[in-house]
Order: structure tokens, then C-alpha cells, then sequence
């Protein structure tokens, strides 16, 4: 009895989340779908749409029309490059902070939390004309450097949380049996932080791929990443909803794929270590 | 156990992080509070020199400023609202076990993955739109006409599309949290006789507070400064409908190019900012102890 009640109620949960989830999703599915029509069907009523037959045409033009793959690699560029550096200065950082807790420690953490407070728009003018008389306006390097420092804090504190984990008890074992720091590092700790290091890197990639402040107000063609880009398709090009679509695909398909991936991790980093 | 060796170690180890925040934090934000008492204005090259309070009294009293003052708080509380209410009625529903829980998980946690520039054009065109929208069809086959999101209601449906960005988040975190709940004393409580309802009330929301004021505040840091969302959709408008405070500092520094006046802006983005920022560092910084 408690048995058939309980199935029939999972049967309802699942139904109402099912239909949730698919409401939710629904914008996704719906460009991915309008993506794969032509331009001419992508405007006709909803089930015309659906029945008309299927083509790449959109991702061909898209393609050749705007150079889409320059914008990519921008995007590829400024999310790596700025992560890679800032895993470049935060990991000795966040190391030491873990393994090493000095009296100021806590401090410290908490006042680099605080420079990811400052509100971009605070700071925009200042930015803007320190990359204007720099000649850094629409270059890569320009973009990289600030995405890393606004996300440093964030890639500092993600570590910390998860070199914290790792028990410092392993590391006086291995001394007790004669390792000296070079193997410490290399075959008892490093195999320990990997896992973390990688999920920080996925996570910050996702944060600075869909950066849309700096990108767009830093940039205008040549280092413009797929934020600016899209963005140009802002009326009338909006109307093309075929290339739109196409466009909008292929921006998003790699960090949704990458963000499924470390969805676990994601509450850690966005958090700062407060939920886990 | 750390010896005065490792502790040098570990100040130059930390050296590089905190010398970059250090420039970071230091140059730009001397520069704004800098301009903001200047006259500069890239129209008016010949005019400089200390402005004292006038680039504030300018901004404050510029006809924007009211509305867009206005329109950041009601584009963060009406987000707020709708993504606390709707992500933790969700975390409620998807934590309990139904058939193909990851997938739905999966299909929720999608939007937080797309760039704002994106999903403003998908919503302001594919769905939004009075002619051609999913919207405008749905409301024809019931027989009504299309209805000019954009054009007549421009700051609810910001706010419907930055919703729909943060659902996914406020959905994750609340899930995680409850995932984290002693199954044993929901069972106990169940036992005793408890009603679902008040094993809501007494057992399940007291757990996730701490979940939700970390929700509320991490997204308030964001929504107070929503940019690409106007840039691409409305521009700010019609007229100042759909300006906020960011998008106010960018009129005023980059289209007016009123240096002066937009770094006043600046500092006062920064103010509200940070009051909000002290929440939630208290927030976090009591978990640095546990």
C-alpha cells in the first residue's frame, strides 16, 4: 500500500520536473532547432517550421559571411590565456595559504573576495582610458589580462578549498618515511590537487567564455570573443533567426557541454567555498 | 610545525596574487574617485580642473538618474524574487526521487551556461517579439495579438530574461544544499507525526537559510551590475524605461563622453555595491571557522 502510493507519487514528481525541466530548457532546444532550417522556414509559424526539411545552410553562412571562426579562437584565447595565468599565480598562493595559515591568512582571503566586489561600471571610465592611451583597446592581450584579474579571486578561493582537503597527516607520514620536498610534491600532493586544479580551469574557462562587460566595452572587431560578436546580430540581423540561431549554437554548444560536466564543482567556485 | 624557512616560502608564494589584486583594486578606483572631482569631458578638451561635487551634483540630478536608480532596484529585487521563490520550490521538487533525475538536472542547469548577449537576442527575437515570437504565435492561436515585450513592458522582460539566466543557479546551489540535510531526522520527524508542511516549516527551511542569503547575495553582486542584457535588447530605453545604474555610467561616460560625470557614477555603483558586499562577506566569512 505505502509501496503503490509512494510510485504513484515519484510518477507525479517526475511528470511535474519533467515538464519543468523541458520549459526551462525550451529556448535551448528551440534555436538548436531553428539553427538546422532555412532562413525562409525559420520564420514561418512554429509547426510549419517543424515540418520543413533540415539543411546546414545557416552554419555555412554564418561561417562565410563574418568570420565566426576568428571570433571563436578569440574566445578560446581570452578564457584559456586568462585562466591559465591566474592558475599560474594563484596555485603557490593558495598553497601556501593552505598548508602554510599564518595569523593574516583569513584577512587576506577575505580582502581578495572584496576586490570581486567592485562593480565593473565603477571602474569603466578608468579602464577604458587606461587601454585607450596604452593603444590595448580591441587587442587579446588587453581582454586576457583583465578577465584574469577579475577572476583571480575566484580561482585563489576555489583552490583554497580544495587544497585544504587534502590532510596535512599524508604529508608527515611521508617525511616519517624519508620523502624529501621534491618528492613530497611531486607524488603525494600534486596527485592530490589535480582534481581540483581541473575543475578550478573548467569553471573559470565557463566565467570568462560568457564575460559580457569588458568584452563588449573593450573590444570592438579584431579581438572581439563570441560575447561581442553575437551581440552585432542585435537588430535588424536579429530577424535572420536561421543564422542568429546557427551563430548562437555554435557559441554556446562548448561551454554547455564543458559547464554539465563540472556542475558539482560549479557550486563550490560560485559560492566561494560556502556551499559545498 | 611550519618552521621560519617555510614561512618566508609562503610570503613569496602568496607575493605575486596579492600584488596584482593590490594594482588592481588600487589604480582604477584612485583614477574614478580621481575623475570624479574633475571637469573632463572628451568634447570639451579646454575645460579642466578640480570640479569639486558639481560631476556628482550632475549625476544625481540628471533626469536619468532617478529612473535608473529605480530600475536597479526593481530589475534585482524582481530577479531575486523570482529566481529564490522558483529555485527553491525546484530544489524541493528535484530532490525528490523521480525517473531520470540527472537529465532533468541537466536541462535546468542549461541557461546558467549561456552568454548574456545570447539569450537576449534568443528571448528579444525568438520569443519576445510581436510579430514573429513563440509568444505572438502562441497568443494568435488563442486568438489574441502579439504583444510588444520589449517595446511596452522593456524592464519586466529584462527582468524575465536575466530570470531565466539565474534560475538555473539559485536551482543548483538550494539542491546542493538540501542534498546536505540529515535524511534521519526528516524520518524521525516523519515518525513523530510531523506534517509535510511542517517539516518544511521547521526542519528543511531552517537548514537552507544559510544557502539562500549566500543565493541572494552572490546574485545581487551580479544583477547590480546587468549591462549586456539592455545593451543588445532595449539600449536603456524607450526613453530611460529599462536604464540602470551600470547602463547610466556607460551613457554618461562613453556616449556623453563625460568623463567627470560617469566616474561620479562609477563611485556611486561602487557605494551601493559594497553595502551589499559586507553582507555577504559576513556570510562567507563565518564559514572560514568551521
Amino acid at each position: 500500500m505505502a509501496r503503490a502510493v509512494s510510485r504513484q507519487r515519484s510518477l507525479l514528481t517526475g511528470i511535474l520536473a519533467w515538464t519543468l525541466g523541458l520549459l526551462i530548457f525550451f529556448p535551448i532546444l528551440w534555436i538548436v532547432i531553428l539553427s538546422f532550417k532555412s532562413e525562409g522556414d525559420a520564420i514561418a509559424t512554429p509547426f510549419a517550421m517543424l515540418a520543413a526539411p533540415w539543411t546546414t545552410e545557416a552554419f555555412a553562412t554564418v561561417q562565410e559571411r563574418s568570420d565566426y571562426l576568428k571570433h571563436f579562437w578569440n574566445s578560446v584565447v581570452v578564457s584559456l590565456g586568462s585562466t591559465l595565468i591566474g592558475l599560474l599565480i594563484a596555485i603557490p598562493a593558495a598553497w601556501a595559504m593552505a598548508f602554510v595559515p599564518g595569523r593574516r591568512t583569513k584577512d587576506l582571503l577575505m580582502w581578495m573576495l572584496s576586490t570581486k566586489m567592485m562593480p565593473a561600471a565603477g571602474v569603466l571610465v578608468p579602464m577604458y582610458l587606461i587601454f585607450r592611451d596604452l593603444g590595448l583597446l580591441d587587442t587579446l592581450v588587453g581582454l586576457t589580462g583583465v578577465l584574469t584579474l577579475i577572476n583571480l579571486p575566484i580561482i585563489v578561493w576555489m583552490l583554497y578549498t580544495y587544497f585544504k582537503e587534502i590532510p596535512g597527516e599524508i604529508l608527515e607520514a611521508a617525511r616519517m618515511d624519508g620523502a624529501d620536498l621534491r618528492r613530497e610534491i611531486l607524488y603525494i600532493l600534486a596527485p592530490m590537487a589535480v582534481p581540483g586544479i581541473a575543475s578550478t580551469l573548467l569553471l573559470n574557462v565557463i566565467l570568462a567564455w560568457n564575460e559580457a562587460f569588458w568584452s563588449l566595452r573593450l573590444t570592438a572587431s579584431d579581438a572581439a570573443p563570441l560575447t561581442a560578436f553575437i551581440a552585432s546580430y542585435s537588430s535588424p540581423e536579429g530577424l535572420f533567426y536561421a543564422k542568429l540561431s546557427a551563430a548562437s549554437v555554435m557559441a554556446i554548444a562548448p561551454i554547455l557541454i564543458l559547464g554539465w560536466f563540472s556542475q558539482k564543482q560549479l557550486v563550490r567556485g560560485l559560492t566561494f567555498g560556502a556551499v559545498k | 610545525m611550519a618552521t621560519q624557512h617555510s614561512r618566508a616560502a609562503a610570503r613569496l608564494m602568496v607575493t605575486p596574487a596579492v600584488a596584482v589584486l593590490l594594482v588592481w583594486m588600487i589604480v582604477p578606483l584612485s583614477m574614478t574617485l580621481w575623475f570624479s572631482f574633475q571637469q573632463y569631458n572628451l568634447l570639451y578638451p579646454d575645460r579642466t580642473g578640480f570640479a569639486g561635487w558639481d560631476n556628482y551634483y550632475y549625476f544625481v540630478t540628471d533626469f536619468r538618474f532617478g529612473a535608473a536608480i529605480r530600475n536597479t532596484l526593481v530589475l534585482v529585487l524582481g530577479v531575486l524574487a523570482i529566481t529564490t521563490i522558483g529555485g527553491t520550490a525546484l530544489a524541493l521538487l528535484m530532490d525528490q526521487p523521480f525517473w531520470g533525475q540527472g537529465i532533468v538536472r541537466l536541462l535546468v542547469l542549461a541557461p546558467f551556461f549561456v552568454m548574456p548577449t545570447v539569450s537576449a537576442l534568443v528571448w528579444q527575437n525568438m520569443f519576445m517579439d510581436p510579430v514573429n515570437g513563440v509568444f505572438a504565435h502562441i497568443a494568435r492561436a488563442f486568438g489574441a495579438e502579439g504583444y510588444d515585450f520589449l517595446g511596452r513592458a522593456p524592464l519586466f522582460s529584462i527582468i524575465l530574461i536575466v530570470a531565466w539566466q539565474w534560475l538555473p543557479f539559485a536551482t543548483l546551489i538550494l539542491l546542493t544544499a538540501l542534498q546536505s540535510l540529515d535524511r534521519e531526522q526528516i524520518e524521525a520527524a516523519e515518525m513523530d507525526g510531523a506534517s509535510a508542511l511542517s517539516r518544511l516549516r521547521y526542519i528543511i527551511l531552517p537548514h537552507m537559510t544559510r544557502a539562500i542569503t549566500v543565493v541572494i547575495l552572490i546574485q545581487t553582486i551580479f544583477l547590480l551590475s546587468v549591462y549586456a542584457e539592455i545593451l543588445v535588447t532595449t539600449n536603456g530605453g524607450p526613453g530611460t524605461a529599462s536604464t540602470n545604474l551600470p547602463f547610466l555610467v556607460y551613457l554618461a561616460s562613453i556616449v556623453d563622453n563625460d568623463v567627470g560625470m560617469g566616474a561620479a557614477g562609477g563611485v556611486i555603483a561602487i557605494i551601493l555595491a559594497n553595502i551589499v558586499a559586507i553582507f555577504l562577506m559576513r556570510a562567507v566569512g563565518k564559514n572560514l571557522e568551521a
